[in-house]
């Protein structure tokens, strides 16, 4: 019962050098090369399914990692850049403008939603964007209940390669953001009101303009990726991008990999789509139940996710050789 | 006029589950600071404990209640035991956060295990006597529903009367006041904890019975309920059982009014509008203590 010392709950304790940004964007070319290799469909599209997350769940970091604001209606702005994106692309115009239009609505929508948002902390803060959410999907379902299909021409012209390139540069964009951030001025803003908004602010740090653009660029990036999902599927529902598993999935994979790092979205994305793919096969849904159970453990447990036990595994490993302990491994 | 006056009958009849739904999270929320975001998981589970029971004993689910809601209690312990200890430890704004993770964990989980264990299917329970209607002044009300409003308004009533007037009521009560000095004046907070959050369970586990016997449950009506009930602990803030159940009360009816006048389609967006309003205008008032 007595409080003892906090263990930083689930906020993340920053981390630096472990392992750096340059072997996870190299991981990401390396894969997004591989088409040259791979002709399989199934292993594209698997290539294709895994940037989508990559992205989404990178664009979800921004907030939910590097500012600590759980954002538990980000498939609304992953709906909304789908939605434009797929009206104005089916109307005629090009692809690139489309996704940027998509991109830009998203974002707007996310400070208008902000403003009256970032009233709210913490849980009040989750708990209110997952309501406006749900509020968005069953509106977007009434206004679009027809089934949304590519022209036949579209269908005719449709290359699975570019929809793999396009996958690639996006994941790779949306993982440079977040490294970019890392070290940068906004980024240890983010980070300050992350770990202590009042001290945050007394420090200088504007927590409000901060967090407006904090959610700029994570909804701009969640509404390129539902660009990215309106470019791939041929044929879906327009609510389905606005479905709360899209954001489940974002948190699922963000927390899992390592919350509030560069490469831990990279390492959460891999897992749940492979292990999705594999489990998928024998028992259909049996995969939330496995990453559901270590969600939990995770946040209860180990709340920096894979990326911290690779440093305690590293760390470990050294202390066995006798070595000193690599530097920058996060105390326990 | 008839017209608005049965949705209106119809949304009183709902709106007295929401309260019942929202009474559990509620005493959970208020006591532990812990914020279940499963919670609707827990009321479906009960659906499905009343319905098995309903399906494969013949169990009527009113009697059924006389399981599910000690069945439900026990799960609540064990949640509680398992997982919600370790978080209480935090400081209050941490345990929040942690919590609200955690129990979105459980959710998915939950979710996960009841589309495993029962299918994706809609299942309802439906006894003979459920759907007869009585007709009173011109307005139909189904007997099973309007049975399902007097037991939520019978078990709120008697958890009013546990917290006002038993000793571990009242140590709940202290519990939730200032747990600090509960603790120097020799209450057991860990089994006020304890307790409130089984409570807290058992409640959710006869909210489910009475959806199931009255509407319908599937694994996926988990997260419509959470948000259901979230919605009335705004509308109705916290400490106080029956301002819960009014609160429910109130956001059924203004569902009911809302499918009158906009069509059944936005009824739903009514509730999360309401709440994310009163949220950002008074988003320490309702819900905290501050």
């Amino acid at each position: 019962m007595s409080p003892r010392p906090l263990r930083a709950g689930v906020s993340p304790r920053p981390r630096r050098g472990v392992g750096g940004a340059a072997p996870t964007l190299l991981a990401l070319v390396l894969v997004g090369l591989g088409p040259l290799v791979i002709a399989r469909q199934d292993r594209l599209n698997l290539g294709v399914v895994f940037f989508l997350a990559v992205a989404l769940a990178q664009s979800w970091n921004v907030m939910g990692g590097l500012t600590g604001q759980v954002n538990l209606g980000h498939a609304a702005f992953f709906g909304l850049g789908a939605l434009v994106t797929r009206q104005l692309w089916g109307g005629g115009a090009p692809i690139a403008p489309a996704a940027l239009a998509g991109s830009a609505v998203a974002a707007a929508a996310g400070l208008v939603i902000g403003v009256a948002a970032f009233r709210l902390r913490g849980a009040y803060f989750a708990i209110g964007t997952l309501a406006v959410g749900e509020g968005l999907r069953i509106v977007i379902g009434n206004l679009f209940p027809e089934v949304s299909t590519l022209p036949a021409p579209a269908i005719v012209g449709y290359r699975l390669t570019h929809r793999y390139a396009a996958a690639a540069v996006l994941a790779l964009l949306a993982t440079t953001v977040v490294a970019a951030l890392e070290g940068s001025r906004l980024g240890l803003a983010m980070a300050a009101i992350r770990e202590d908004e009042a001290a945050a602010e007394a420090s200088g740090v504007s927590a409000f303009r901060t967090k407006l653009a904090a959610v700029a660029i994570s909804t701009a990036l969640a509404g390129l990726a539902g660009a990215l999902f309106a470019f791939y599927q041929i044929s879906y529902y327009p609510q389905h991008p606005f479905s709360p598993t899209w954001t489940f999935d974002a948190v699922l994979i963000t927390f899992i990999g390592g919350v509030g790092t560069v490469q831990g979205p990279v390492l959460g994305a891999a897992l749940l789509v492979l292990l999705r793919d594999y489990l998928t096969v024998q028992w259909v849904d049996v995969h939330l139940l496995v990453f559901g159970v270590l969600f939990v453990a995770i946040v209860l447990l180990l709340p920096g996710g894979l990326v911290e036990a690779a440093a305690r595994a590293r760390a470990l490993r050294g202390r066995l050789r006798g070595a000193p302990a690599a530097p920058g491994i996060p105390r326990p | 006029m008839i017209a608005i006056a049965q949705q209106l009958v119809l949304g009183v009849l709902l709106g007295a589950l929401y309260g019942l739904a929202a009474a559990g999270l509620s005493l959970v929320f208020g006591v532990l600071r812990v914020l279940n975001v499963a919670h609707g998981e827990l009321i479906m589970l009960g659906g499905y404990g009343a319905f098995w029971l309903f399906e494969l004993g013949g169990l009527d689910p009113f009697l059924g209640l006389a399981a599910v809601i000690p069945l439900a209690g026990a799960l609540g312990a064990g949640l509680y035991l398992g997982l919600f200890r370790a978080i209480v430890r935090f400081d209050e704004e941490t345990r929040v956060r942690t919590s609200l993770l955690v129990g979105f964990g459980l959710a998915l989980t939950l979710h996960a295990l009841a589309v495993r264990l029962f299918t994706a299917d809609e299942r309802a329970i439906t006894t003979s006597y459920a759907s007869r209607p009585l007709v009173i002044g011109g307005l139909v009300v189904p007997l099973g529903r309007f049975l399902s409003l007097l037991v939520a308004v019978g078990l709120v009533a008697l958890l009013h009367a546990f917290l006002q007037r038993n000793r571990w009521g009242q140590a709940i009560r202290a519990a939730a006041e200032d747990w600090e000095a509960a603790l120097l004046v020799g209450i057991d907070v860990r089994r006020a904890y304890l307790l409130a959050f089984g409570l807290g369970t058992a409640l959710a586990g006869a909210a489910g019975t009475l959806v199931a016997a009255g509407y319908s449950i599937s694994p996926a009506v988990g997260l419509e309920w959470t948000l259901k009930a979230l919605i009335v602990i705004v509308l109705a803030g916290l400490g106080s059982a029956f301002g819960t159940l009014l609160g429910g009360l109130v956001l059924g009816c203004a569902e009911a009014l809302s499918a009158a006048s906009l069509g059944g389609a936005y009824r739903e967006v009514v509730g999360l509008l309401l709440f994310f309003c009163v949220l950002v205008a008074r988003p320490q008032g309702l819900f905290g203590r501050a």
